[in-house]
C-alpha cells in the first residue's frame, strides 16, 4: 500500500529505517552498568521519597510536615508509574535479567494492573500508535481527538470528560483495556470481561486499602491529614501523567492514520508513522526524569524497549536523520504543547464547520508543511 | 574425634542468635507490612537498607575469600535465613550481576553440610571464557552479596551412610566430594574412605594442605593424588585399573562417587561396567558433547508469549528461542540448574542428556536440554 502522506520514496524510506535500526543495535551493544545503575539510583530515590513522605504526612498534624511529606509522596509515585513502572514494563531492563525489573511481571503502584497495562499499551497502542479504531489511546474510548472521529452530540462534553480522565486518570487506565465503549455499543459483553473486572477490583483494592484505610489509621490522629495527602499525591500524580502522556500524541501538528494507511507497512513506514504520531516537550533532566521521559515521545515510540534515560543522546541523531530526510519533528515546551493539546479538545467538541469535511485524513497537513521546508532539507 | 559435639555447639549458637532477631522478622512478615508496601512487597524496600534481611530471595554475604592456587578463588558464604541447607555433594546457583546483567552459575560447595553457622564455602576455577569464574576470581571481597538458589542434585551421600566410600574427583570436580568427604569426618563416620584425587599439576590441585590434614587425623580415611602433568602420588597419570590398587581401594565393595571432566567420568564407568559393577554415582560439570539430529527435523516451535513462531532446526528448544530473537533465562545451558525452566503448552520433548521423551503436553520443561520432536509450543 502507498506510504502514508509523504514524498519520501520507498527507497528512501527504507534507508531511513536503517539508520533507526542502527542507531537502536549501537545502544543494544552499549548497554551495561551504567543503565543498571541509573534505574536503580531512580528506585532508590522512589523509595526514599515513598517512605519518608509517609513518615512526614503522619506528623501531619504540623503544616510544612504535611506540604512536605504530600510534595514527597507525589515525587514517589510519579517517579513510580513513569521512570520505573511504565519503562521497566516495556522491558526496557529484560537484559539486566534480574526477576525484579522483568518486564513481563513488574507491577506499579496504580491502579492499573501491570498485565492488563501490558496489554492495552505496549500492544495496542505502541503498534497501532495513532490509527483511529485500533489505537484506543486516541480518546480512551470517552474523547473525540481526532477529526476522523464522526462527531456526535455527546462530545459537547469532550473538555469535561478530559477534565474529569484527568483528575481520575489512574481509574481511567485502570479501565482503559475493559473497552467500556465496546460494551456499550454490545459489541462484547460485561460477561466476557469478568476475570479483567476481577483483576482490575483486586489491584484497586490493593491500592485503596493501603492509600485511604491502612497508612490513616495507623497514624491515629493524623486520620484526616493522611487522607487528604495520600489522596492529593494521587491527584498529582493523575494530574501530572494525564499532561505528559496527552503531549505525546495530541499537539497540533501530530497525525493520526487510518487502518488501510498502516496495512502491510515496511519497518522504514512504522518508524515513519511513529515519528508523525508522536510530539516530544523540551525542558531539563529533572523534568525529563518526573516525565519518565515520556518527553522524548518519539524516541520512545521509536525505540519503546531501550532503556528510557537514552532516548536524550539518541534524540540528537533522530534530530538530524529528520532534517536530512525532511520529516517533520514535532517538539516543544510543555505549556505550549499542552495549550495546543487543550485547544484540540475543546475544538473537536463542536461539530466539524460546514464546507470542512471532519473526516479528511490529517495528511494534508503534513504535506503542507514538507512543502513549507526550506529547499535543502526536503527530501531528494 | 569431636567434631560433632563441636558442629553442635555452633548450630546451638545460631539458633538462640536466630530466635533474638525473630520478632523483628515476624513484624517484617506481617501481612500488615505487605499490604502497607503493595503492590512491591516489603522485601524491596528493606533490601535497600538490609539485602540479606528479605524474607523470599536465598542471598548470602562473602565473609573471606582465598586463593589456593592462580586458578581459582575460595569463598566462605555465610547465607541469609531463607537457606534450607544442602546435602553433601548438591550444587547451588549464585548469581551476580556483571555489567549490569545478571548472571547464575551452578557450583558445588566444597564445605561440610555440617559446617557451623551453616556457612558454604565455595571454591570457583577459573576458565578464560568463564565470565562469572572471572568475576568472582577478581571482584569477590567480604560484604559483597550474591544470590543463591536453594541446594539441588541428587550426587549425594546416601542415609544412612555406607561402609565403604569411595569418591573419585578430577579439576575442580573436588568440590562435591570434598564436602562428602568433610561431612563425613564431621559425622566422625567409622567406616573405610579412598580418595582419588586427580589434578594438571601439583600447583594446581586444590585442597592439598587441607587434605592431609584430614589423612593425620583419620586411619581409615586413604588419599591418592595423580597429576596430568608430573609425578604424583603414590598414583600417576590419568586415572587406571592400578590406581586403584595402589591406593589399596576395594572398589567391589565401596559406594563410588566421581566428579570430574567427561573423560574421567568414562573411564571410570568403563571400568565398572568391565568389573561387573553397577554404575557409580556421577557428576560432570563440563557440558557432555551433545549431537543433535539437526537433518530429520520435522515441526514448527511457537513462542506463545512473544508471538513468534519458527520451524523446528532440531537444536536445543534455548537456542532456537534464541535464533528467534528472544532472550529466555538460562544459567548453565547443560540441564543442571533449572534457570531456564519453562511451561511448554502442547508438544513432544526429547530430553538429550538422558534420551526420555515426554510426551505430556502440558509441563515444566528445561529448554537446554529439550529437543522438540514435531511441533511444540512454549510459554515464552
Amino acid at each position: 500500500m502507498p506510504t502514508p502522506t509523504t514524498n519520501l520514496t520507498p527507497e528512501q524510506l527504507e534507508a531511513f529505517g536503517q539508520e533507526l535500526d542502527a542507531i537502536r543495535a549501537r545502544i543494544v551493544a552499549d548497554l551495561g552498568e551504567r543503565d543498571a545503575d541509573y534505574i536503580k539510583k531512580v528506585i532508590r530515590a522512589q523509595r526514599g521519597l515513598e517512605v519518608a513522605g509517609r513518615g512526614m504526612l503522619s506528623l501531619g498534624l504540623l503544616p510544612p510536615a504535611w506540604i512536605g511529606g504530600t510534595a514527597a509522596l507525589s515525587f514517589s509515585k510519579i517517579l513510580d508509574n513513569m521512570e520505573i513502572g511504565h519503562n521497566v514494563m516495556h522491558g526496557q531492563y529484560d537484559w539486566m535479567k534480574d526477576p525484579r525489573l522483568n518486564g513481563k511481571t513488574f507491577e506499579w503502584d496504580t491502579a492499573c494492573p501491570g498485565d492488563q497495562w501490558r496489554h492495552s499499551h505496549n500492544y495496542m497502542h505502541h503498534t497501532h500508535t495513532n490509527i483511529v479504531g485500533k489505537d484506543r489511546d486516541i480518546g480512551y474510548g470517552i474523547l473525540r481527538m481526532s477529526e476522523d472521529q464522526p462527531w456526535h452530540p455527546y462530545y459537547l462534553g469532550n473538555p469535561l470528560y478530559a477534565a474529569l480522565l484527568a483528575i481520575f486518570f489512574q481509574y481511567g487506565v485502570a479501565l482503559h483495556d475493559l473497552e467500556a465503549e465496546r460494551i456499550a455499543a454490545g459489541e462484547t459483553s460485561l460477561g466476557e470481561k469478568r476475570g479483567m473486572l476481577g483483576d482490575i477490583w483486586r489491584k484497586a483494592r490493593g491500592q485503596t486499602l493501603k492509600d485511604y484505610v491502612l497508612f490513616p489509621l495507623l497514624s491515629g490522629p493524623s486520620f484526616p491529614l493522611v487522607l487528604a495527602g495520600n489522596a492529593t499525591a494521587n491527584l498529582t500524580r493523575n494530574l501530572w501523567a494525564f499532561t505528559i502522556i496527552f503531549c505525546g500524541h495530541f499537539p497540533e501538528g501530530t497525525q493520526e492514520f487510518t487502518q488501510e494507511e498502516a496495512e502491510n507497512e515496511t519497518r522504514g513506514e512504522w518508524y515513519y508513522r511513529q515519528l508523525l504520531g508522536s510530539a516530544n516537550l523540551a525542558g531539563g533532566k529533572l523534568f525529563h526524569i518526573l516525565a519518565g521521559n515520556l518527553s522524548h515521545q518519539i524516541e520512545h515510540h521509536l525505540f519503546p524497549d531501550l532503556p528510557a534515560h537514552r532516548y536524550a543522546e539518541i534524540s540528537v541523531e533522530v534530530r538530524e536523520i529528520c532534517k536530512r530526510y525532511g520529516i517533520p519533528y514535532n517538539a516543544g515546551p510543555l505549556p505550549e504543547q499542552f495549550g495546543s493539546v487543550v485547544r484540540k479538545i475543546v475544538k473537536l467538541a463542536l461539530p466539524p464547520l460546514p464546507g470542512r469535511g471532519g473526516s479528511e485524513p490529517d495528511g494534508d497537513k503534513a504535506e503542507a508543511r514538507l512543502q513549507e521546508l526550506p529547499a535543502a532539507a526536503r527530501p531528494v | 574425634m569431636n567434631t560433632r559435639a563441636l558442629t553442635d555447639a555452633g548450630l546451638r549458637t545460631l539458633s538462640t542468635a536466630t530466635s533474638s532477631r525473630g520478632l523483628g522478622r515476624r513484624l517484617l512478615r506481617s501481612s500488615l507490612l505487605e499490604a502497607l508496601a503493595y503492590p512491591h512487597g516489603v522485601d524491596r524496600y528493606v533490601e535497600l537498607v538490609r539485602p540479606l534481611l528479605v524474607k523470599r530471595d536465598v542471598r548470602a554475604e562473602v565473609m573471606a575469600v582465598r586463593h589456593q592456587t592462580p586458578k581459582s578463588v575460595t569463598l566462605t558464604l555465610c547465607p541469609n535465613e531463607n537457606w534450607r541447607g544442602q546435602r553433601a555433594g548438591q550444587f547451588v546457583g549464585v548469581s551476580v550481576e556483571i555489567d549490569g546483567v545478571r548472571e547464575t552459575r551452578p557450583y558445588s560447595p566444597a564445605g561440610s553440610q555440617h559446617a557451623a553457622g551453616g556457612a558454604l564455602e565455595l571454591t570457583v576455577s577459573t576458565h578464560p571464557e568463564g565470565k562469572v569464574s572471572r568475576y568472582l576470581r577478581e571482584r569477590a571481597r567480604p560484604g559483597m552479596i550474591v544470590g543463591l538458589t536453594q541446594a539441588e542434585g541428587d550426587f549425594v551421600l546416601p542415609d544412612p551412610r555406607p561402609e565403604r566410600v569411595l569418591l573419585i574427583s578430577g579439576g575442580s570436580g573436588i568440590t562435591p566430594v570434598m564436602a562428602m568427604l568433610r561431612t563425613l569426618c564431621d559425622e566422625g563416620f567409622t567406616g573405610e574412605v579412598c580418595f582419588l584425587n586427580y589434578a594438571r599439576s601439583r600447583e594446581l590441585a586444590l585442597y592439598g594442605a587441607e587434605l592431609d590434614q584430614l589423612v593425620d587425623r583419620h586411619v581409615r580415611l586413604r588419599v591418592a593424588r595423580g597429576y596430568t602433568r608430573g609425578r604424583g602420588l603414590p598414583v600417576t597419570g590419568r586415572f587406571r585399573r592400578e590406581h586403584l590398587r595402589a591406593a589399596n581401594c576395594d572398589h567391589f565393595r565401596a559406594a563410588t562417587f566421581v566428579c570430574g571432566p567427561p573423560a574421567l567420568i568414562d573411564s571410570v564407568r568403563a571400568l565398572w561396567a568391565q568389573d561387573g559393577l553397577a554404575a557409580p554415582a556421577v557428576e560432570t560439570f563440563t557440558p557432555p558433547a551433545l549431537s543433535f539430529d539437526t537433518h530429520g527435523a520435522e515441526g514448527r516451535v511457537s513462542f506463545a508469549a512473544s508471538g513468534r513462531e519458527a520451524a523446528n532446526s532440531g537444536l536445543p528448544l534455548l537456542e532456537q528461542a534464541e535464533d528467534a530473537g528472544l532472550a529466555p533465562e538460562h544459567g548453565c545451558r547443560m540441564g543442571i540448574c533449572n534457570t531456564c525452566s519453562c511451561r511448554k503448552t502442547a508438544g513432544a520433548v526429547r530430553n538429550v542428556l538422558t534420551g526420555e521423551i515426554s510426551s505430556a503436553g502440558d509441563e515444566q520443561i528445561r529448554i537446554c536440554v529439550s529437543v522438540p520432536l514435531g511441533d511444540v509450543a512454549l510459554e515464552l
